[in-house]
């Protein structure tokens, strides 16, 4: 970890960090450092402020989003879904780019690279994607796993109003590729608008294609609250590759068969 | 220490078991293995395949659902386990009940769940042993979707080579319903038999 300080400070300047930012950030990443266990267990201290902000998404998505959605879903034809689709997620290419060098995941950044420049070529302008059927699919990342790899902990798990499920250092993780997304700084403002309405009409393409599964998590569970963290935490922890720790599943046979 | 004296004498018991078996079966008494494991799950997952390719309406499909977890899955330990604490407390006829239900209700909501996977396909790409069982890794590929990773849990405890958790892309089940059914017993401040009835219904 100690080697990687020098190394970061070089990548973030070369991808044009503000002092400040690069400051606050390596303190975090300085402070951070020690802790690489992979967490365990549920670390929610702020439940019920959680809760409040779950009810508020559950309204938001009842009456907004979900109704959007379908909307979006029954209008489209599938092509034009999912050409939206791809063009929004090759927005991301560059974003992931700069994350896997943050990373030092040189290799990943080579993929990450070869994809968004086939999408983008070949794909015209990322509507296709012709990079998955050649053998490069998609290696999504994000700021936040970039302050994971930095040895920064998970921290307390949150809800955010619109966003969801998140963790605090995920959360300071959506700031930054929110605030610092190479494709939005480079294009000019009207193309930069419409690239983020691309990502809300992809948005809206995948509460209506996941539908039947979103709904059974919001809508169906005794404690929608209790289950979507229980899904984010997890299967972000997976994503995170911070699930080779055995204990980390149940083992029903210490105990059950006991008289 | 108490608990060592009953592991022992059920361990004799186990030995013993297991002896008399092996005269009678010699192939029976093997212990499950990395390809046992696999074996099983690769049984399962052609049953599932054939489930949501068979065409037939939902409520026919969830029905051969329900067989199917009752075949190849370890139902009572997955039961007992979604319930926690409050199993230690019900009664043998309270648990069995409960069992009863639970298959229904779990057949029905991973059952609409596979469904999804109409038109798609499940391959086992490994297996390996993980603390005292083994795990199975399979990859389900969806029209349109990039692959996710499916992990099963097999254990031959039960006397069968069973599975007892289905892992989706790190969210295992055996965590989520006992998250769930201890939220739908708090809603029925704890009343076991009011839930056993009422997870018939969900």
């Amino acid at each position: 970890m100690n080697v990687t300080i020098p190394l970061l400070s070089f990548d973030c300047t070369n991808f044009r960090f503000g002092r400040a930012l690069l400051v606050t950030v390596l303190s975090v990443v300085v402070s951070g450092c020690a802790n690489t266990n992979a967490p365990q267990g549920i670390t929610d201290p702020n439940e019920a402020a959680n809760r409040e902000t779950h009810n508020f998404n559950l309204g938001l998505d009842r009456a907004l989003v979900r109704p959007a959605a379908g909307a979006y879903g029954s209008v489209l034809p599938e092509p034009v879904k999912q050409g939206v689709s791809n063009f929004a997620s090759n927005l991301d290419g560059p974003g992931d780019v700069a994350n896997n060098l943050l990373q030092l995941r040189f290799g990943k950044a080579g993929h990450n690279t070869l994809r968004f420049a086939v999408n983008t070529i070949v794909g015209i302008g990322g509507l296709f994607d012709p990079a998955t059927a050649i053998g490069l699919p998609e290696k999504p990342t994000d700021f936040g796993e970039t302050l994971h790899v930095w040895g920064m902990p998970e921290g307390n798990y949150v809800e955010l109003p619109f966003v969801g499920p998140s963790t605090s250092r995920d959360f300071v993780g959506i700031i930054v590729d929110v605030a610092l997304n190479p494709v939005r700084l480079a294009l000019p403002l009207p193309e930069a608008n419409y690239a983020t309405i691309a990502k809300v009409a992809s948005a809206l393409g995948d509460r209506d294609r996941y539908s039947e599964t979103v709904d059974s998590i919001l809508y169906d569970s005794a404690d929608s609250y209790a289950q979507a963290r229980l899904l984010y935490l997890q299967n972000r922890r997976f994503e995170l590759g911070q699930t080779a720790g055995d204990d980390s599943f149940v083992d029903p046979y210490e105990d059950p068969y006991a008289e | 220490m108490q608990n060592n004296v009953k592991l022992t004498r059920r361990g004799f018991a186990a030995v013993f078991g297991a002896g008399c078996l092996s005269l009678a079966m010699p192939r029976m008494a093997l212990a499950l293995t990395v390809d046992d494991a696999r074996a099983l799950v690769g049984r399962t997952i052609d049953s599932v395949n054939s489930i949501i390719n068979s065409g037939k309406s939902e409520s026919a499909m969830l029905g051969d659902f329900e067989k199917l977890f009752a075949r190849y899955a370890d139902v009572p330990v997955i039961a007992r386990s979604a319930l926690g604490v409050a199993a230690k407390s019900a009664s043998k006829a309270q648990l069995s009940a409960f069992t009863k239900s639970f298959q229904g209700y779990i057949s029905r909501k991973y059952g609409r769940r596979f469904r999804e996977f109409i038109g798609g396909r499940i391959e086992v790409t490994g297996a390996k042993p993980l603390k005292s069982y083994f795990e199975v890794v399979s990859v389900a590929y969806l029209q349109g979707d990039a692959p996710f990773d499916l992990r099963w849990h097999v254990s031959d405890k039960s006397g069968k080579d069973l599975f007892f958790n289905i892992i989706i892309e790190g969210v295992n089940m055996l965590a989520s319903e006992r998250a769930e059914i201890g939220a739908l017993l708090d809603k029925r401040k704890g009343n076991l038999d009011q839930l056993i009835a009422d997870l018939k219904t969900l």
